[in-house]
């Protein structure tokens, strides 16, 4: 019989030995694959069997967005031009995709909450609490995607071969949902303000970005939209499904890339301050 | 925050000094054990005992000094972490033994012994949240032993449940034990002689005391206050005066007690009940002697009958007496009173049992 593992733990800081603490990383993250999805099966079984509207509530948020703003605009109270395509549709996929994002942003901060007591209690590989909310999200992000199809056949919208780079562009938006997320997250389990300040912050964030309305080049919605990193991932998504031309690709794929390297800087600070976040959390 | 951002930079924190208003939760604890022992960890709350065994767990990180596990862990700090109160028990069922460490195989090879184990075959497939606490409890521990870890640690968890299953959970520990080493906490001493093989006792975070689990009782007894006696006196009005004396405070186990009793009454009153209760330093009743068959009617006026108990073997420590009477018309309580009185017993202790009657 082989001799069991032994585990061992000191005060000294795992980043002391890189290349171990990498290689852990990622056999945790395999190891949690399974447990990631119990949980997740968990959370989804318990959040819809006690709501009667049930997947509904999914994208209830992002509809009411843009009613508001295909009002306002029908009405004349907002003049938005330049879509390229029906207000509506436009104002509808810009919301669902901006959704998607936010989810991504709350997920890390809202399963580490929810699974306080868990993570105080038991150990078990910590990854899987965050693969379990990526689950989630992707879950969330199919119901909206078959939302957005209905909206593309409603106002004959058709694809064209940039669709082919579409999946590229949500994993885009996930990446930087995420990263954003992952840094606010040891934060947000110690202080409040972080979660109460969220959708504030995101709401506003929304009018920063070409959501509803089209990418400027002038004035400060000009300099908003191309410095504010959100803006290329939400245009070239929208542009990517929408067979429109792709105009802001360079900004895009920086971020994206930059968006990669900080979940995964995230993610070894989560898996770091872990043990200090557990001895303040309680639970 | 500063602990984290020297974290997060591979630096070493300042181990050494402590922070306004911070305290060491545990100091200078060290110990081996192996598979096959049983540790018992006792302390009074707040020594520290929790926060030893999360860090046992791999929880919390230690400041000082080296932990090393071999094999897995499996804890019981608390039952039914994982439990979504809207699924039902089996779907609980998975997501706690995958919280644990197991797998979906494993779960599904042991799900009909959990479910046999924890007693509620017929209540597997309702939500959580209509069960009792005590099935809650059952379904947690039962599921948290299917694991069969190299390491257990119990976390005062044997507190609930009614009598049968705690015995079914010693049985399936001392199974576990064969295989395991086990690190119990509790404050039940019948528990923890139950189990354990030797035991560590702290205080306020330090080691009081580390070795046999007689020593440690007996260490842990003295850090405790002595009770203050319930000041529950009761005397009927009939009754003006209802005492106790003890003829010596000290006593040797085994020897004669002798003590006298001194009650003062309106009336004469037969009795139904006169029962002499001896109880130890926790509250304990250790023994009870029936006085009724050497005096069962209580004349009027004043009495002050002495009576002998012979050989009172009982585990050196510090005991207390009360007293019940009831009389034969009503069928009430006509005295119920504790005594302030100590009697200190002295001998040699060769095992936690407070009754140890000799033999030839």
């Amino acid at each position: 019989m082989t001799s069991p593992s032994l585990t061992v733990y000191s005060p000294e800081s795992p980043l002391r030995n890189p290349g171990k603490l990498v290689r852990d990383m990622f056999l945790d993250l395999l190891a949690a694959r399974e447990l990631a999805w119990r949980l997740f099966i968990r959370d989804l079984s318990a959040q819809y069997r006690q709501t009667f509207l049930g997947y509904v509530w999914a994208f209830l948020p992002p509809l009411v967005t843009s009613f508001t703003f295909i009002y306002l605009n029908s009405q004349g109270i907002v003049r938005i031009e330049g879509v390229g395509m029906p207000y509506p549709a436009f104002a509808l996929i810009g919301t669902l995709l901006w959704q998607v994002f936010v989810d991504a942003v709350q997920c890390p901060s809202q399963a580490i909450f929810a699974s306080k007591a868990m993570l105080s209690k038991i150990n078990f590989p910590r990854e899987a609490v965050l693969l379990g909310g990526l689950y989630m999200v992707l879950f969330n992000m199919a119901i909206r995607l078959s939302l957005l199809v209905a909206v593309m056949v409603i106002w004959k919208i058709t694809p064209g071969i940039g669709l082919l780079l579409f999946p590229l562009a949500m994993a885009g938006l996930l990446a930087a949902g995420f990263a954003v997320g992952m840094a606010i997250s040891p934060v947000g389990a110690l202080y409040g303000d972080i979660n109460r300040g969220l959708p504030i912050i995101t709401q506003f964030w929304m009018l920063l970005t070409p959501v509803v309305y089209p990418p400027k080049t002038h004035g400060l919605a000009g300099f908003l939209s191309t410095w504010n990193p959100v803006s290329p991932l939400m245009t070239t998504a929208r542009e990517t499904l929408c067979n429109q031309p792709l105009t802001l690709i360079g900004p895009f794929f920086v971020v994206v890339l930059i968006s990669m390297v900080l979940v995964f800087l995230g993610w070894l600070a989560f898996r770091l301050a872990m043990p200090m976040l557990v001895e303040r959390m309680g639970g | 925050m500063e602990d984290m951002g020297a974290e997060l930079v591979g630096g070493s924190r300042q181990h050494d000094i402590l922070r306004p208003e911070e305290f060491w939760a545990v100091n200078d604890v060290s110990f081996e054990l192996r598979r096959g022992e049983c540790l018992g960890l006792i302390g009074r709350n707040g020594a520290g005992k929790t926060t030893l065994l999360r860090m046992l767990n791999g929880l919390i990180k230690p400041d000082h000094g080296k932990i090393e596990m071999r094999g897995r862990v499996g804890a019981l700090i608390a039952l039914g972490t994982g439990f979504n109160p809207i699924l039902t028990g089996r779907e609980n069922i998975y997501v706690n033994g995958s919280v644990l460490g197991l797998t979906k195989r494993e779960i599904d090879e042991k799900i009909e012994d959990i479910i046999d184990f924890a007693e509620i075959r017929d209540f597997i497939d309702a939500p959580v949240q209509s069960y009792s606490s005590g099935m809650q409890v059952r379904l947690g521990f039962a599921v948290a032993t299917a694991l069969e870890p190299d390491v257990l640690l119990l976390d005062e968890v044997l507190a609930v449940g009614d009598g049968a299953f705690r015995t079914k959970c010693f049985v399936r520990i001392s199974a576990l034990l064969r295989n395991a080493a086990v690190i119990f906490v509790s404050h039940s001493e019948e528990q923890l002689t139950r189990i354990c093989t030797s035991g560590i006792v702290l205080k306020q975070g330090t080691v009081a005391h580390l070795g046999t689990l007689k020593d440690c009782m007996t260490t842990y007894r003295d850090m405790q206050p002595e009770n203050t006696v319930a000041q529950n006196a009761y005397h009927d009005p009939a009754v003006q005066r209802a005492e106790l004396k003890l003829e010596t405070t000290e006593h040797a186990s085994g020897d004669d007690l002798h003590f006298k009793m001194h009650y003062s009454l309106d009336r004469e009153i037969k009795l139904s009940l006169h029962v002499l209760s001896v109880v130890d330093e926790s509250g304990s009743l250790v023994a009870v002697c029936d006085l009724l068959p050497v005096w069962n009617t209580f004349p009027a006026g004043t009495a002050t009958p002495s009576f002998t108990v012979r050989s009172l073997s009982l585990r050196p420590g510090s005991y207390t007496f009360s007293l019940e009477v009831a009389s034969v018309e009503h069928a009430t309580v006509l005295i119920r009173k504790h005594f302030r009185d100590r009697l200190r017993v002295s001998g040699s202790i060769v095992h936690w049992c407070s009754y140890t009657p000799k033999v030839v």
